[in-house]
């Protein structure tokens, strides 16, 4: 087990590399580090010498991956790549363009996205394996069917949509929760509520019919007719035996997602004010602030890899026949 | 109960007992929907809001306008804008006085105050600073009993437990000094801030350029140390004496005098400095960027740019009366009924972050702001014309007793031709006529009242309402794309445009000897479905001469890198004033300023050497018939010459609720806060009438998902007694 840990560990650090590789070249297509400066010096009185002053303070004058002018090691370390991309190896994320600490923003920006990520993934889990379990046990019939049918209506609906007719509905006509907003502690649980509900109900839709599918596959399968056979009730064949079954691919859909809930919803967080990392990126990607996109980036990519050997960690755990060697 | 229905319900039950304990949380104290859980009511509160989170709050780099919503309200320049005073009109406000320059020869001989600004080698702004003004608290001043700074040497074991300003147990003040003000002079040099004025102030401060360059070394030479300002002198910024401070400018620049009302002039105390400049500090976040010091009215006492900022009253504040001297309109409009009252007149401002429309929208409405703008979305709910085409909130407004405000900005949008390019530029008398008949031809009377909801004036040269050297009616229209009709000012006919396009050597749009048709290309960054129509219009305006108007989307970047390699022919481009001078716009205009060479801010790249010569000559004048006469001349030459078509001037439209007073738009003033005046009783009463919650859509919601259960637990009861 360890020896696979260890191993999943050093393959994820040519993936990080290349993951900073293309998030860097991609960002430096569209972007010079003269339009940066630019939009960070604002578009009134901006002269040649201000910019050059700006990339010289920031670090952005130098040679983007390969310094001709350096010799030796310096070619590759004395570059805009390798002055912003190694220290996110131990995690100093160093500075956005504004000056703020990037390391502190993500840990205060993290409580927020998780007191909406955490509650929408839980009881999103809980509400669509549910509605799948109840379609399952009703296959077959209208209800199955015209369960189907809402959950594709569900599904086809954007979710964008789901957001302003939640604010205009439950907000503004009906006045029953705060329409945007933020605040700490317990005075925090009115502003979570409605982006919680929309979110959950948005998810219904696709959520529901893959669980469904998993199951009405399981239910087809032998130990399902030994287990009726021996006169078990459908309800405790469903949620003691199918369930249980059913789990390594939804283990494979949600165990992934776990870590992944630190980066916060980019929409969600940006119509409902809530101050986490999704709104966070979203700010920095239309600010062009490199810094900030990029320790989200790799932010993302390493929690991305942290959920897929839980994931594997989790087949183990639910299958005692998958061993991790 | 089955367990398939214990779940479902469970859920159910979850959700209405997670929704109800919000409410009754929200609901022991406040509406159900109030976004200030918590907080405490009939407080002196102004509530508003701010769509981007400021990047800067140091007054050396803060330039945006929500930047200065803060900056301007906690740090006070020597100069400020009267509240009322139309036109706009400098006072003091630390200062004793607005300074009148001193001019010197190139000898250092004292001239006369109309000494022709040839012969002035520099100008001399000496401010005396009123005694007795004090910081706001904060622990960069504390000391201890022996008179020690109290945190001026912490080390990480010190640092360790504080995250913000408030973790400081002791704070302290001092004397506002005329050295602070000297101090942020030289903080504009300093490399490690990039002020966005720092170019153009280097130009004009004696020694700024010099002083630049010095710390540019410095820091070169030592990029881990903390440069100390007060060891580099600046030749043209020195401190008389305790309260007193000279600038020396070089030339003349009358227009200097309108930056002293800027942030970037508000003073800096050192001690502030070298407190943030402690190790340690600028991980947490705590830099002179993000905590301001100031003297202002209000200091920052809640800063999370993600999601509020609070401005409370300063204690310490010098005191300031709010003005007396309204003209009669001001009596009118209840302006002047705070007369004489201490400042401010709020003892806090809420700013909450809200980045989408339809929120803030939503809030103004419920009355958790105070005062909104007015989106497109929204437009028709608030505004309606009245038969002489008159704005007026409507009446559901009204019942609700919302004003609005409407202004013009001290701004202007336009289409620029590129004069480098060899279709559409030029000076000679054929492209003139290309210009002026296109100018006639992009109808934006039209363009205002289809896509501004008649938020605008057509522009009729490039210097906006409010300033001195607009002219107002027909007397000041432009003759080549608009006439008189009585007093009514009525865009020249298509036919004009027709002629002037054949005379320019494109009959109904095409070359006259080639007879290739006229294609022009128009570079803009717009995109998206509103752009679309926008530019549709465009093409269409064209279409009309018979001219093909080919578009060039491109994003922000490429359109700034066309512009400032001149490769763009048509672009739209847009400026809002520093400050209310005619120089601030004619400047745009000024050959020497071309984009293409210099990297100015003449985006046309027009270049007339008589405007010029005159631009010279009016920019150092003092407003009056002389300064007038030569406006009229250049703006002559620029109407004739057409290197911009002149678009228009945005009229901004706002929305107040009746229980906020002494609200009188000012384009120019960032500091207008403390003005505000607010009724806690009556916003207390109207946010409880309005926000009554609607209960029967949580009976009708669990009501629909237990007859959605419902049938489903009978078929399963059937299904297993079947089954069994």
């Amino acid at each position: 087990m360890f020896a696979y840990l260890l191993r999943r560990v050093l393959y994820a650090i040519p993936i990080l590399i290349g993951v900073n590789l293309l998030t860097f070249a991609l960002f430096f297509v569209v972007n010079t580090p003269d339009d940066m400066a630019r939009l960070q010096l604002g578009a009134k009185h901006v002269t040649p010498e201000a910019i050059e002053r700006w990339k010289s303070e920031h670090g952005y004058d130098k040679p983007l991956l390969i310094n001709q002018a350096a010799e030796g090691r310096a070619q590759f370390t004395d570059t805009i790549f390798f002055q912003h991309s190694a220290a996110m190896f131990v995690f100093e994320f160093g500075k956005g363009d504004d000056g703020r600490d990037i390391g502190t923003e993500i840990r205060n920006r993290m409580g927020p996205s998780l007191a909406i990520a955490l509650p929408v993934f839980v009881i999103g889990l809980l509400v669509n394996i549910t509605f799948a379990l109840l379609m399952v046990f009703f296959r077959a019939t209208y209800l199955d069917l015209w369960g189907v049918v809402l959950c594709v209506v569900l599904m086809s609906i954007s979710g964008l949509f789901y957001i302003i007719a939640g604010q205009y509905f439950i907000a503004s006509l009906w006045k029953l929760l705060p329409i945007s907003g933020f605040a700490g502690g317990i005075n925090g649980l009115p502003f979570i509520l409605l982006p919680v509900l929309v979110s959950v109900v948005a998810g219904i839709g696709g959520g529901s019919r893959w669980y469904r599918t998993i199951f009405i596959e399981e239910i087809g399968k032998d130990y399902v007719r030994t287990a009726r056979a021996k006169g078990l009730s459908e309800l405790r064949v469903l949620f003691r035996h199918v369930l249980k079954n059913g789990m390594i691919p939804i283990l494979t859909g949600a165990v992934v997602v776990i870590p992944t809930l630190f980066m916060g919803s980019l929409i969600t967080e940006s119509f409902f004010g809530i101050p986490g990392l999704g709104s966070y990126t979203i700010d920095a990607i239309q600010a062009q602030d490199f810094a900030v996109v990029r320790a989200m980036v790799f932010l993302g990519s390493v929690l991305y890899i942290v959920g897929l050997i839980l994931t594997d960690l989790s087949y183990s755990w639910v299958d005692p026949r998958v061993r991790l060697q | 109960m089955t367990r398939m229905g214990i779940s479902l319900l469970g859920t159910i039950l979850f959700a209405t007992t997670l929704f109800t304990t919000a409410s009754l949380l929200t609901g022991c104290s406040d509406s159900w929907n109030s976004p200030y859980p918590g907080s405490a009511k009939q407080t002196k509160t102004v509530y508003s809001a701010f769509s981007e989170r400021p990047k800067h709050l140091d007054p050396a780099r803060s330039y945006s306008s929500n930047e200065v919503e803060f900056t301007g309200q906690i740090y006070e320049p020597p100069l400020q804008y009267h509240f009322l005073k139309r036109p706009y009109t400098l006072i003091p406000l630390t200062a004793e006085a607005v300074p009148k320059p001193r001019f010197y020869d190139a000898a250092g001989k004292a001239l006369p105050d109309d000494a022709p600004s040839a012969a002035i080698a520099e100008s001399m702004y000496e401010i005396h600073i009123r005694p007795g003004i004090r910081y706001q608290p904060h622990p960069a001043f504390a000391r201890d009993e022996a008179g020690r700074y109290r945190y001026h040497a912490l080390d990480a074991a010190a640092l360790a437990d504080k995250t913000t300003l408030a973790d400081f147990a002791h704070t302290g003040t001092r004397e506002l000094t005329a050295a602070d003000y000297v101090y942020q002079i030289k903080r504009l040099a300093h490399p490690g801030l990039s002020s966005p004025i720092f170019g153009l102030m280097s130009e004009h401060i004696v020694g700024l350029k010099e002083l630049g360059a010095t710390l540019e070394q410095a820091a070169r030479a030592r990029p881990d140390a903390v440069l100390n300002l007060n060891d580099y002198p600046l030749a043209g910024a020195e401190v008389v004496d305790r309260t007193t401070y000279r600038i020396r400018i070089k030339g003349k620049y009358p227009q200097f005098i309108y930056w002293l009302a800027m942030p970037f002039f508000a003073p800096v105390p050192w001690e502030a400095e070298a407190f943030f400049a402690q190790p340690g500090m600028a991980d947490r976040n705590l830099t002179l960027d993000w905590q301001p010091v100031g003297t202002g009215p209000f200091y920052l006492a809640e800063n999370d740019p993600n999601r509020r900022m609070v401005l409370k009253k300063n204690p310490y504040f010098h005191g300031e009366s709010y003005p007396a001297d309204g003209d009669a309109a001001d009596r009118q409009a209840n302006l002047l009924a705070d007369a004489g009252k201490p400042l401010p007149l709020v003892d806090e401002a809420i700013f909450s972050l809200e980045k989408e429309t339809i929120p803030y929208w939503s809030k103004f409405m419920q009355g958790y702001y105070d005062s909104s703008g007015i989106s497109s979305d929204s437009f028709d709910q608030a505004v309606q014309f009245s038969a002489r085409g008159e704005p007026q909130p409507t009446d559901s407004m009204r019942d609700k007793n919302i004003h609005l405000i409407t202004t013009v900005a001290a701004s202007i949008w336009y289409v620029g031709f590129n004069m480098l390019d060899p279709v559409v530029g030029g000076l000679g008398a054929d492209r003139q006529k290309l210009r002026q008949a296109l100018s006639i031809a992009f109808d934006y009377d039209e363009f205002i009242s289809i896509f501004l909801n008649g938020r605008g004036i057509p522009a009729q040269g490039p210097i906006p309402p409010g300033l001195f050297g607009y002219v107002e009616g027909v007397a000041g229209l432009n003759p080549y794309v608009y006439q008189a009709r009585g007093k009514q000012i009525v865009r020249r006919p298509l036919a004009d445009a027709k002629k002037l396009l054949a005379e320019a050597g494109y009959p109904n749009g095409r070359h006259a000897k080639t007879g290739e048709p006229l294609v022009l290309y128009f570079d803009t960054m717009a995109s998206g479905p509103d752009a679309k129509s926008r530019l549709d219009w465009m093409k269409k305006q064209l279409d009309k001469l018979g001219v093909q108007l080919v578009v060039r989307g491109t994003d922000y970047n490429r359109f700034q890198d066309k512009i400032r390699k001149g490769n763009a022919q048509l672009f739209e481009w847009g400026w809002n004033a520093d400050y209310p001078d005619p120089e601030n716009f004619f400047f745009l205009l000024y050959g020497p300023h071309k984009k293409v060479g210099t990297g100015g801010e003449n985006a046309a790249n027009y270049d007339n050497p008589e405007f010029n010569r005159l631009f010279e000559q009016m920019k150092d004048m003092d407003n009056g018939p002389a300064r007038q006469k030569v406006i009229d001349a250049m703006l002559e030459i620029v109407r004739r010459d057409a290197p911009w078509i002149y678009a228009y001037y945005p009229k901004s439209f706002g929305l107040r609720h009746g229980w906020v007073h002494n609200v009188k738009p000012n384009l120019m003033a960032n500091n207008t806060l403390k003005y505000r005046r607010v009724d806690p009783a009556l916003r207390e009463r109207q946010r409880e009438a309005w926000n009554q919650p609607v209960l029967w859509p949580i009976a009708l919601m669990l009501g629909g998902l237990i007859a959605l259960i419902a049938p489903a637990a009978i078929a399963w009861r059937r299904r297993e007694r079947t089954t069994a």
